[in-house]
């Protein structure tokens, strides 16, 4: 058992890495943008990948109507998910912790792990939702008001996952560092646990 | 066969050869071609390998072009007036045109040079003399903006400048026409002995200010061009002189009289640490400095009076003369310092004098003559060897590093290859059509890049489609990387380049500017966001401060501006991006355009004389609603009460 707890600690710690590492980025390409600009999302909100790349593609789509993108403090999410990141975390290696000492059911792992995935799953599906609010929902004195092939308003939401031609700019939206660092960590816990029901039985038999 | 089919049979093998032997040669030459034309192709989206940067001549800035391809990328404007960006029209800039003289829209811009550390390009700064009013300047290689000028006084001609010392030290700046020192009231005729020919000495901070530290009053003779030691003669300048004649008039012919001319040689550490020690004295003359604030984005021009003047005399061992053969033009010294040759353009020999036979004479007092006090060594006793007849005019040298030298030869149109030590010709190439200056990037350093040469010639005629009598004047490119040159191309360059500095593009292209930060300008009337945006009066001054961002001004609706007004448009660009400049004009400005670069505040003045709504515009093609870029200024009666009022978007 000893080794799953410590597996499940640094697999728990490495949702920390969030706080340093960027969540998401999206990346626009376009020939006048022969380097690419872009933006990473962080847990605490946006920062440009240039020191200006915010402004900048503020006054690019202010030409179709999109609203400047967020300051950290226009957005609850930006002062919640560092608080359920910082929670869960904390949640991980104290149930580790636990386990190192006194012996529990590896369910435990377990638990964390379906909970973390929930919570995943609804920080996705906000995020899905705002970038169609911000794709979608145009200012209606919009310089350039375009429209798709069946003449519905042309929605300029980046993809959550992959990418999209949007009008000259190609987006680019991947997972970065920090996705990376926890989906590893959950992984890990996934080990421990799997490590830990199979050490619970090697004692059992 | 018979005879006649033999003859028909002979007749046709002979066409069949030649023919063959026809294709074969315009082959060759094909072939060859395109070899050259790979030398200097550029792909799309490439960037060439080389900066070189041209001095415009009687166009007063300097042209930056990239080599091998020979392609323009921008021209620099120094010490003229340039519509283009507004550089001497907009309120900012204007005091860098500032002399003792008073306002100066133009220059003659000369031999540029850029700023060496241990004797190699640095890439920090480039220098560029002005030779009709003197003025040095240097220019930013970061911004590629000239960011300060300073006049010479008591100077003239200023035609032995810019050159630079190996740690970027001293800016040399020398007298072309002698004149009375100080500036008086005299007979022309009695200029002899009472001429003088001054050589400036402007000190570099590290920062790059430059400082006018002294003035050598030497005799008035015509100081044509200079070059520092390098290396074993570091701490040594060496300048030609012509006219020793003294004459007055009729020069061509006057000034050629002399069997032998001289090469100043000058210690000029001696006599910085003479002045340092309280040498010399303060002598009058008025003179500009301007200084450009990259933060305020705003230059200033001081006036100020008197500077040092160092008696040749009064350092004993620091300032001796040379014989040369008549009237020497270039003055060179090769990448060890040991050889300095010089270029007697009437002369159909070059002499090249040894560093260590200079200071073996000098310390055995080997003096054949003195000429007003200063000693003049002897030619035989200095001379390292003499490249015998190489060619008629010789004028400029420049080296590869690798023991070659490379002459300019200007009434015989070519270049010639000889080699240091051995004093043999190695190669000569035709120019077109005679040549003054050349260039070899970093040639005049420790360590040259000898991999191409660029020849800057002085006529033009049929190099290119015709476009009337005036021609822009024509360079050359050369590969010297083989043991005999090799002519590539032709490219025209803009308005008379006299000199040019070449440096591997490596060395600055990272670091050149993208854009300025706007959070960091000072101009005292920078509108930082559209709400900072105002407008004010003063009695009849009105300053107004408008941003600029794709794709409108703030405000873009102005009313309360009155006939007879002093208008100020501040303009500032509040883009943060590379590449996104505004431009700014207004219908019957008295005044050129500016160009603003992002994060920039630029200002031109306004005086509307007629009443009536007037549009304004933005001159650069910012964006897809650049045409939608424009605004108007309401102008009422001098004694309206229109009130002031300025909106965007009647906001
Ligand atoms: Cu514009």
């Amino acid at each position: 058992m000893k080794s799953a707890s410590i597996i499940m600690i640094i697999g728990s710690a490495m949702l920390l890495g969030l706080f340093v590492f960027p969540l998401w980025s999206i990346e626009l390409e376009a020939p006048q943008y022969p380097n690419g600009i872009g933006m990473n999302i962080h847990l605490d909100g946006l920062q440009g990948r240039e020191k200006h790349d915010l402004q900048n593609i503020d006054g690019l789509n202010h030409y179709i109507g999109m609203r400047k993108l967020p300051k950290a403090d226009e957005m609850w999410e930006f002062s919640t998910f560092p608080k359920v990141i910082g929670a869960m975390a904390v949640l991980g290696i104290v149930i580790g912790l636990i386990s190192l000492f006194k012996s529990i059911s590896p369910k435990w792992f377990l638990a964390w792990l379906v909970l973390m995935v929930i919570l995943g799953v609804l920080g996705m599906y906000d995020f899905n939702n705002w970038m169609v609010d911000y794709g979608t929902n145009l200012d209606p004195k919009a310089i350039m008001k375009m429209t798709d092939a069946d003449g519905n308003p042309l929605s300029y939401k980046p993809p959550l996952f992959g990418t999209r031609h949007i009008l000259n700019f190609v987006a680019h939206s991947y997972p970065s560092t920090g996705a990376y660092m926890m989906g590893f960590g959950m992984f890990l816990t996934f080990m421990a646990y799997w490590l830990g029901i199979k050490k619970t039985k090697i004692v059992n038999t | 066969m018979n005879t006649i089919s033999k003859y028909m049979f002979s007749i046709i093998a002979f066409v069949l050869i030649t023919s063959c032997g026809n294709n074969n040669n315009s082959g060759n030459t094909g072939a060859m071609n395109s070899s050259k034309a790979e030398k200097v192709y550029v792909a799309p989206g490439e960037h060439d390998e080389y900066y070189a940067f041209f001095s415009g001549g009687y166009s007063g800035n300097i042209t930056v072009a990239g080599l091998p391809s020979g392609r323009m990328l921008k021209e620099i404007p120094v010490f003229s007036q340039f519509p283009t960006s507004g550089y001497g029209y907009s309120e900012e800039t204007k005091p860098m045109l500032n002399t003792s003289f008073g306002f100066v829209p133009w220059g003659d811009a000369h031999h540029p040079d850029i700023s060496q550390t241990n004797g190699e390009l640095d890439g920090r700064w480039i220098f560029i003399n002005e030779n009709n009013t003197p003025r040095i300047a240097r220019v930013s290689l970061e911004t590629f903006e000239t960011e300060e000028i300073i006049e010479l006084p008591n100077s003239a001609g200023n035609h032995a400048s810019s050159f630079v010392t190996e740690n970027t030290e001293f800016i040399v700046a020398g007298t072309r026409f002698a004149v009375p020192n100080p500036q008086r009231d005299m007979p022309i005729s009695e200029m002899k002995g009472q001429f003088k020919g001054p050589l400036s000495f402007v000190s570099i901070a590290d920062n790059g200010r430059m400082n006018l530290e002294f003035q050598l009053n030497m005799p008035g003779f015509n100081y044509d061009l200079a070059h520092p030691g390098r290396n074993k003669s570091h701490g040594w300048f060496f300048f030609t002189s012509y006219n020793t004649e003294e004459a007055n008039t009729l020069m061509e012919v006057n000034a050629s009289q002399n069997d032998k001319d001289y090469i100043a040689a000058v210690n000029w550490q001696k006599i910085a640490d003479f002045v340092k020690n309280g040498g010399g004295t303060k002598m009058a003359g008025k003179y500009a400095h301007n200084v450009y604030d990259e933060k305020t984005h705003t230059a200033t021009s001081t006036i100020k009076d008197g500077v040092i003047t160092v008696d040749p005399r009064d350092v004993k061992g620091a300032v001796f003369y040379i014989p040369i053969p008549k009237s020497p033009h270039g003055c060179d010294v090769d990448p060890s310092g040991e050889y300095i040759v010089g270029s007697g353009k009437l002369s159909t020999d070059l002499s090249v004098y040894s560093f260590d036979k200079i200071l073996a004479a000098i310390e055995k007092e080997d003096f054949v003559d003195d000429s007003y006090g200063i000693p003049v060594l002897s030619y035989e006793n200095t001379i390292a060897g003499v490249v015998a007849q190489p060619g008629l005019g010789p004028l400029h040298t420049e080296f590869d590093g690798l023991g070659n030298a490379y002459t300019t030869f200007f009434i015989s149109s070519e270049v010639v290859k000889w080699k240091l030590g051995t004093w043999e010709v190695v190669d000569r190439q035709p120019t077109f059509y005679s040549v003054g200056h050349l260039m070899i990037p970093g040639g005049n350093s420790r360590k040259p890049f000898g991999k191409y040469m660029v020849a800057m010639n002085k006529i033009t005629k049929d190099r290119y489609l015709p476009t009337g009598p005036e021609l822009e004047h024509s360079a050359q490119l050369y590969d010297i990387s083989g043991e005999k040159m090799e002519l590539l191309s032709d490219f025209p360059t803009h308005g008379e380049p006299h000199y040019a500095a070449g440096i591997r593009a490596d060395i600055i292209k990272d670091k050149s500017k993208k854009y300025y930060e706007l959070s960091e300008n000072e101009h005292p009337y920078v509108a930082k966001s559209e709400s900072e945006a105002k407008v004010t009066r003063n009695g009849n001054e009105v300053h107004i401060s408008m941003t600029m961002i794709r794709s409108h001004f703030s405000p873009d609706n102005i009313e309360g501006v009155k006939v007879g007004d002093k208008v100020y448009l501040h303009m500032t660009n509040l883009e943060q991006d590379f590449d996104v400049p505004h431009g700014f004009s207004i219908i019957g400005a008295n005044t050129s355009e500016i160009l603003v670069m992002p994060g920039q505040t630029k200002t031109i003045v306004w005086e509307p004389k007629r009443e009536g709504v007037w549009p304004f515009y933005c001159t650069d093609f910012c964006s897809a609603l650049h045409q939608e870029m424009q605004g108007y200024i309401r102008v009422s009666a001098a004694n309206s009460n229109t009130p002031l009022k300025f909106t965007l978007d009647d906001e």
